[in-house]
């Protein structure tokens, strides 16, 4: 812990290797916080902005929905927190402050020894994070040993508390099989626990749980839930499923084309919401808790692409509302603005017309 | 809109039901199936013997009437794509009948099952893989008229862009190749061959579930709008349950490759009577944070046993809350428990409850439950969830 206090100094030594943004390298006061936040991809088509200025912050104990349709960033910015981005064929910028470490920034070495130890990730599929030469129990006291200095029947004896913390029946004899003979539940949970074992303050879960079955999906909710509370960690619950997010998360954050489209609470993201894109959302769902609708109310057109990112707001091809305002959608980027306390939006749209709009035309149809 | 006509003599109908969305359900149905299974050996050895059997399908009856859309859902493995691909005669049965507009096709041969082809048609999960990546899609959506040798009248080109227009594609786009196309796009090119030779039946496999919730959306709307205009029946297999309510008017729930409960869309997702529909209604997650703790959820341990070895009688008692000994014992029968609403359990759920009864929700009803059925351990007469 001790050791990586050193974000002031970091900072500070940064400024002049990157010479820009001066003002903002200060550490801030949330424990995580993302400024700006760039990963771009050279590629032979041209520069793919995964990312292109996405910040927010996340306080422990809370939790954070990302949620966007595919391509939108949701992954890369995950990795991108992570520092599991490689150097040499992706530009990262910003600034990723955890805990008063900026990460951007850092070497790679100081990058390396948090993640696992102070910030773990759940991905979609376990079979890929977890080796499958290896029984489950070796890859989890691994996984320990590499952050805590203990022996390995100590480390075993972890492992062995960890599976059955997460629910895996006999966790003594089943800590030696194979992740193969594990169903996929039980690897999403034994990876879970892997992910659990060093007690992370940061708990990044990619789809944790899009390829499971809705019966083990809502067990893993359960799990996710649960083990946040005991450990008061902060968890961004990256997500296309809205139902996934309501049930979980303190805050939204909508992501699209590599932006932040809307901030809000979870409560005011689905009963106030203030964008264009997030009502499509809303209006595509199919819904089980409400009286079944006549008609779905798709997004119309195809997500944007990322290399020729539609001018201004980069939504307008789609948006319905985009003329309302003369034509400032197709040439100015709309800024994310905090509308409300804690409720920030990208429209150019008066909060007046949306609250409008919202009231007259899209919440009567959902 | 042709399936307009139905309603006025369905006793079951809620308010809440559509009104023009019911078809008409009296006389031959389009397709029956009877008893239908599928095991698949499990062999090993030198001599390949057989030494045990996938139980993938395990005996599922169902009627499909025409203009009507079925839904099929379950979760991974209880048999859903199996069954799908029996009724297309893609996969043969290890036992049981499919009837298909009165004829008996189950054993039929290729050849002579080549002109009914054409009616019976289907619908893949995955845009990318189903798609030849070489073919203009031109090529891919004219391809059925080739294979059967079909004439058009101003020829095939124009009948291809015609079916581009119809799903909502850009008839200019003939000439591009499937990679140029987004995930959405694609389904709609895959739709657009599956109707090329305008068929009677279409098993769609999870066709939106590859997709994103607003290209889902389109999809399902598109899908639905060539349902009324083109006189459509559909078997929708999902594992949304969210998805197969808006598309389906009757839904069949399979576990473990049997059909535990088949009802009108609006008894089964408001009445639910089998125990595993209603733990699996009660697991989807609701996107409205208000309801955070509000409902009551039941929540099943462990995962869905090996088709391999089933459990015996009743095949949810391993996971099931209100298993008591007999369903260890006793295989329930799918019967009907109220007018078109069938379910296989000894103790189930909202039995007597008409459509506007709201009284028993709570518990099980008096004379309702077929078995000497107090309200059992656990949570008892849990309220349907997510209503
Ligand atoms: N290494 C890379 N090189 C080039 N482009 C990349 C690379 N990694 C990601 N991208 C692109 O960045 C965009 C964002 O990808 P990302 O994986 O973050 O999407 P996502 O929001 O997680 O989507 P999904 O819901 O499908 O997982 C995509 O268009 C993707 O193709
Ligand atoms: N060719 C095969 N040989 C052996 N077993 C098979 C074969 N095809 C399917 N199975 C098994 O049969 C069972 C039912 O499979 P099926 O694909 O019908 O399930 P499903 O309900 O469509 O599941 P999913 O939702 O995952 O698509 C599974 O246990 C599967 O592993
Ligand atoms: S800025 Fe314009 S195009 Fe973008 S969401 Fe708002 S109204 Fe729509
Ligand atoms: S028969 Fe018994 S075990 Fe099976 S679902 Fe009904 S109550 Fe549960
Ligand atoms: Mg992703
Ligand atoms: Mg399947």
């Amino acid at each position: 812990m001790a050791r990586r206090n050193t974000g002031g100094k970091h900072a500070a030594g940064l400024v002049d290797d990157v010479g820009a943004h001066v003002a903002g390298r200060t550490p801030p006061s949330a424990f995580l916080e993302v400024r700006d936040l760039r990963i771009h991809f050279p590629t032979d088509d041209g520069l793919v902005r995964s990312v292109d200025g996405l910040s927010f912050r996340l306080e422990r104990g809370k939790t954070l929905g990302i949620v966007g349709e595919s391509g939108s960033g949701k992954s890369v910015t995950s990795l991108g927190i992570l520092g599991l981005h490689n150097r040499r064929n992706a530009t990262v910028s910003g600034e990723i402050w955890l805990d008063g470490q900026e990460l951007v920034h850092a070497s790679p070495g100081d990058v390396r020894a948090l993640r696992g130890r102070k910030m773990a990730m759940i991905f979609q599929d376990p079979l890929s994070a977890m080796h499958p030469f290896y029984t489950v129990g070796h890859q989890i006291v691994e996984a320990y040993r590499v952050h805590n200095d203990v022996s390995k029947r100590v480390a075993r004896k972890h492992a062995i508390d960890m599976l059955g913390r997460v629910g895996i029946p006999k966790p003594d004899k089943r800590v030696d099989d194979y992740p193969h003979q594990f169903s996929g539940g039980m690897r999403q949970r034994a990876m879970i626990a892997m992910a659990l074992s060093c007690d992370p303050e940061l708990l990044i879960a990619d789809e944790p749980t899009t390829a499971l079955d809705v019966t083990v999906q809502a067990q893993i909710l359960d799990l996710i839930r649960d083990l946040q509370q005991e450990f008061n960690s902060a968890v961004i619950m990256i997500t296309h499923d809205l139902g996934v997010v309501a049930e979980l998360s303190d805050d939204i954050l909508v992501m699209y084309a590599g932006r932040c489209a809307e901030y809000a609470s979870v409560d005011d993201a689905f009963h106030r919401p203030l964008h264009p894109y997030t009502w499509g959302l809303l209006g595509s769902m199919p819904r089980l808790d409400r009286e079944r609708s006549e008609r779905l109310m798709p997004i119309k057109g195809t997500p944007p692409s990322l290399i020729n990112v539609p001018s201004g707001c980069a939504f307008h091809p789609r948006c319905a509302y985009g003329e309302l305002n003369g034509g400032r959608s197709e040439t100015e980027r709309p800024e994310l603005v905090e509308v409300e306390p804690g409720h920030k939006a990208a429209c150019h749209l008066s909060l007046q017309q949306r609250r409008e709009i919202w009231e007259s035309e899209i919440r009567p149809k959902l | 809109m042709n399936i307009s006509k139905a309603t006025a003599g369905e006793t079951t109908v809620s308010a809440a039901a559509r009104a023009d969305a019911r078809p008409i359900r009296e006389g031959e149905p389009l397709l029956q199936v009877d008893n239908l299974g599928k095991h698949f050996p499990v062999t090993a050895g030198l001599l390949r013997r057989q030494v045990a059997a996938v139980k993938a399908v395990d005996g599922v009856s169902f009627s499909v009437h025409k203009g009507e859309t079925l839904g099929v859902v379950g979760e991974s493995g209880c048999g859903k794509s199996t069954t799908g691909r029996m009724i297309m005669r893609l996969l043969d049965p290890s036992f049981g009948r499919i009837v298909f507009e009165g004829r008996d096709i189950t054993k039929m041969s290729q050849g002579r099952l080549r002109p009914l082809r054409r009616d019976l048609q289907m619908i893949f999960q995955d845009p990318y893989s189903s798609l030849n990546p070489r073919k203009t899609v031109g090529a891919i959506v004219g391809a059925p008229f080739r294979l059967q040798n079909i004439k058009t009248e101003q020829g095939v080109k124009k009948a291809v862009q015609d079916l581009l227009e119809l799903v909502g594609l850009n008839p200019e786009h003939y000439n591009r190749y499937p990679h140029e196309f987004s995930g959405g796009q694609r389904q709609r090119i895959g739709i657009a061959r599956t109707l090329a030779l305008r068929p009677k039946l279409i098993v769609a496999d999870e066709p939106v579930s590859a997709l994103d919730v607003s290209v889902q959306a389109q999809v399902v709307n598109l899908m639905e709008d060539l349902q009324d205009e083109l006189d459509l029946t559909y078997v929708v297999i999902a594992h949304d349950l969210s998805v197969v309510r808006h598309i389906a008017d009757r839904v069949a729930v399979m576990y473990l490759g049997k059909i535990v409960e088949l009802a009108d869309r609006s008894d089964l997702y408001e009445r639910p009577m089998h125990p595993y529909t209603n733990a699996l209604l009660s697991a989807v997650p609701i996107p409205d944070p208000k309801d955070r703790g509000a409902r009551t959820r039941i929540r099943l341990q462990g995962d869905v046993p090996s088709p391999l070895d089933p459990p015996p009688a009743c095949r949810f008692h391993t996971r099931c809350w209100k298993a008591q000994e007999i369903c260890k014992q006793v295989e329930p029968p799918l019967i009907e428990l109220s007018p078109g609403h069938q379910a296989a359990c000894h103790f189930p759920e909202n039995t007597t409850v008409s459509a506007t009864d709201e009284v028993s929700r709570a518990a099980v009803a008096p004379g309702a439950a077929p078995a000497p059925g107090e309200p059992p351990s656990g949570p008892a007469g849990t309220p349907p969830p997510g209503v």
